[in-house]
């Protein structure tokens, strides 16, 4: 695995854990906002390396977990119409809708399938014309741009039973909500792939607006801990910036041509985030001129609202205001075979990644 | 709550959900001391000698892989259940259940290869059931095995397990279920891995004549995590393992991190752990890397005071973290 041992490189490690080891600076807390972190950071111990005085905590990073529970609740609204297939990732399968998840349909009959990809999506349209092929769009920049060359594609081939349920999110906005909000926030550690597509500059308005440090990491513990030290010298140095650790994949302008594809298939709209509430134009519809493809077309009128679980917390734990191990359903009523709450879901949810490391 | 009343893929895993419908189904109405051991096998003890006795069921979708097919791992399974109770295997059973439309082609390769796989074992199919079913309500073959051997080595004794001793396995974890996951979502991995179904009554047969085996499990569904777990999980004593020395290929590892599955927690077909005590963990190792299914054999970790009921690892880069049951059914992640 070239390109990733040399970054979990014990003797380096350790060397930069001593490093970080000695800040003795006032105590911090820095968030990590995509789901890949905080499953890097539970999966080889990273808070085990680091003192006391320097908290790592995890945000709304995790796709799954951001999603609404309206939005699980018309999934399977579309589920249950007839001639209907379901794709969708899998992780977003066992999230709990209001009465019901997708697994759960699925187990009743309903169609609804697995894919690794959403031109796998399309290629079930094309092999199942006489159905209508649902795609369930979620995600952040990352996953965005792939959706959007599936509508494109659908476009282009007149397909016309292939639609996408889009929850896409954008990331600055929910970074900015928090940063206005009650939580204490010395620094982001931003997310890799997002930054691969939007390039680093999206973080500058914030910057400039809240006086944040910002370093985008890789996934890889060097990497973290690289990013760690990089977030205390500018909090030592109160020199709050962007900086880019993950060097080797992200850069200033990001990726043109997803940028451009996603700015093609979607426009904004305020979009509800598990945790965060409304927040205006942070999701991303799909533009009046692909609407044959929107499969908001197909949902039944008059839908009953959202009935979110009982005694679940993940909207603070999503904010970063609690951690899993404060949350009293936490590895009893909730755990990843009968997630309760969306943050228990996927494996990059915070919830998961502590119950399965252990260290709620 | 509505959503607790249905069977999901995460029931079959091998894991949390597997344990709670054994428990809150299976032993709550057939209730008995031998099934409530809960043991890889059956210990009866009949006219003075003690025979084990198992069965498994066979799903696997595709049914040919890498490594192997549906029938071959339908003996292996058994055999393997059997074996890590200290049991030669004697017989076998074999109960089929095809879908209408199967090719008879097909029905003949798998059979051969169980026929095949049970010769080289050494073991006799002596009875056997078919069921066929209509399209769609299987998917092409589904396979039960039943088996019974005469159990020669006794090393089931959970009490005899004390702090200081050594956990070993016998090559690398990962293969069988990242080979399965590879076919079946059509990955087009270029990789060469394939899956490590074997059976492995004389790796653990040549073992015992020279170690004292303390312990012995296959590691097979929720991967060398569950199992690690379920050792210890009522016990007064802890595990200690180190994840640098576990065995684990750099292509399954690659195709584990594309996918964001934990290794520990993926499936296995010709895994061992076995505990044996300290003094004996080199002798051990020798043994078996003489053997040709325990050639990448490991001493992986320890029994500890420290910790007990938990399992913890020391990662790679020499952070410290707990394993748990794997909970439900592995998904592939988005990003």
């Amino acid at each position: 695995m070239k390109y990733i041992t040399e970054f979990r490189n014990k003797d380096d490690v350790q060397k930069l854990a001593k490093a970080i080891g000695t800040y003795n600076g006032r105590p911090v807390q820095y968030m990590e906002v995509c789901g890949g972190h905080t499953m890097s950071i539970q999966r080889f111990g990273i808070p085990s390396m680091l003192p006391e005085s320097i908290r790592l905590i995890s945000g709304p990073g995790c796709p799954v977990c951001v999603t609404s529970t309206g939005f699980i609740d018309q999934a399977i609204a579309l589920s249950r119409q007839t001639d209907t297939i379901i794709a969708t990732y899998g992780d977003l399968i066992r999230v709990p809708g209001s009465n019901s998840s997708l697994e759960n349909e699925r187990g009743k009959g309903a169609d609804i399938r697995i894919v690794l990809s959403s031109l796998a999506a399309i290629q079930m349209a094309i092999d199942n014309q006489d159905k209508k092929v649902i795609f369930l769009g979620i995600g952040f920049e990352t996953t965005a741009p792939a959706t959007a060359v599936a509508i494109q594609e659908a476009h282009r081939q007149s397909l016309e039973n292939f639609y996408v349920l889009s929850a896409h999110k954008i990331m600055p906005p929910a970074m900015d909500s928090l940063l206005s909000g009650d939580i204490n926030l010395d620094g982001f550690i931003a997310p890799g792939h997002v930054s691969a597509i939007t390039g680093s500059k999206i973080y500058e308005p914030l910057v400039e607006k809240y006086q944040t440090p910002v370093v985008i990491s890789g996934f890889e513990p060097l990497d973290i801990l690289y990013s760690v030290w990089m977030l205390i010298n500018q909090t030592q140095n109160n020199t709050p910036g962007v900086e880019i650790q993950y060097k080797r994949v992200v850069n200033e302008g990001g990726n043109t041509k997803a940028l451009e594809l996603m700015d093609e298939i979607f426009e904004p709209e305020d979009d509800w985030w598990r945790g965060l509430g409304v927040l205006p134009n942070s999701g991303l519809g799909i533009r009046t001129q692909y609407r044959a493809h929107d499969a908001k077309q197909w949902l039944p009128k008059n839908m009953e609202l959202p009935k979110e679980p009982v005694g679940c917390i993940c909207g603070d734990i999503l904010k970063g205001l609690r951690s899993p191990s404060e949350c009293r359903l936490f590895g009893k009523a909730c755990h990843p075979g009968n997630p309760v709450g969306a943050c228990m879901v996927s494996n990059e949810g915070a919830c998961q990644a502590y119950y399965l490391y252990g260290n709620g | 709550m509505e959503m607790d009343k249905y069977i999901v893929l995460g029931h079959g895993s091998g894991g949390k959900l597997s344990q709670e419908l054994i428990r809150n189904i299976f032993l709550r109405y057939f209730d008995n001391d031998t099934l409530n051991a809960l043991d890889d096998s059956a210990v009866l003890p009949i006219e003075g000698n003690e025979i084990a006795f198992t069965t498994d069921s066979f799903v696997v979708d595709p049914i040919i892989f890498p490594g192997g097919d549906i029938g071959k791992l339908a003996i292996c399974g058994t055999v393997n259940d059997l074996a890590v109770m200290g049991a030669v295997p004697n017989y076998l059973s074999a109960g089929f259940i095809l879908e209408e439309g199967l090719s008879l082609k097909t029905l003949e390769n798998v059979v051969k290869s169980m026929a095949n796989t049970a010769k080289q074992a050494g073991i006799k199919i002596v009875t056997g059931d078919t069921k066929v079913v209509h399209k769609g309500q299987c998917d092409q073959l589904f396979i039960n095995t039943s088996g019974i051997g005469l159990i020669n080595t006794k090393f089931k004794d959970n009490g005899n397990v004390e702090p200081g001793d050594a956990i070993i396995i016998n090559g690398y974890i990962a293969d069988h279920g990242m080979t399965i996951v590879g076919a079946r979502e059509g990955l087009h991995l270029s990789s060469q891995i394939q899956s490590d179904c074997a059976c492995l009554h004389t790796l653990i047969q040549a073992l015992a004549s020279e170690v004292e085996i303390k312990l012995a499990r296959d590691v097979t569904r929720g991967g060398l995590a569950t199992v690690l777990v379920e050792l210890v999980q009522n016990s007064i004593y802890g595990i200690e393992i180190l994840e640098s020395a576990i065995p684990l290929r750099n292509e399954t590892a690659g195709i584990c991190d594309m996918l964001g599955f934990d290794p520990l927690h993926v499936a296995n077909e010709g895994k061992l752990v076995m505990v044996v005590p300290e003094a004996q963990s080199e002798k051990a190792i020798t043994v078996l890397k003489k053997h040709e299914l325990g050639v990448n054999a490991a001493y992986i970790g320890n029994i500890t005071k420290a910790n007990p009921g938990k399992v913890v690892m020391n990662t790679v880069i020499g952070g410290k973290r707990m394993i748990q049951l794997l909970s439900g059914e592995q998904l592939p992640r988005i990003c």
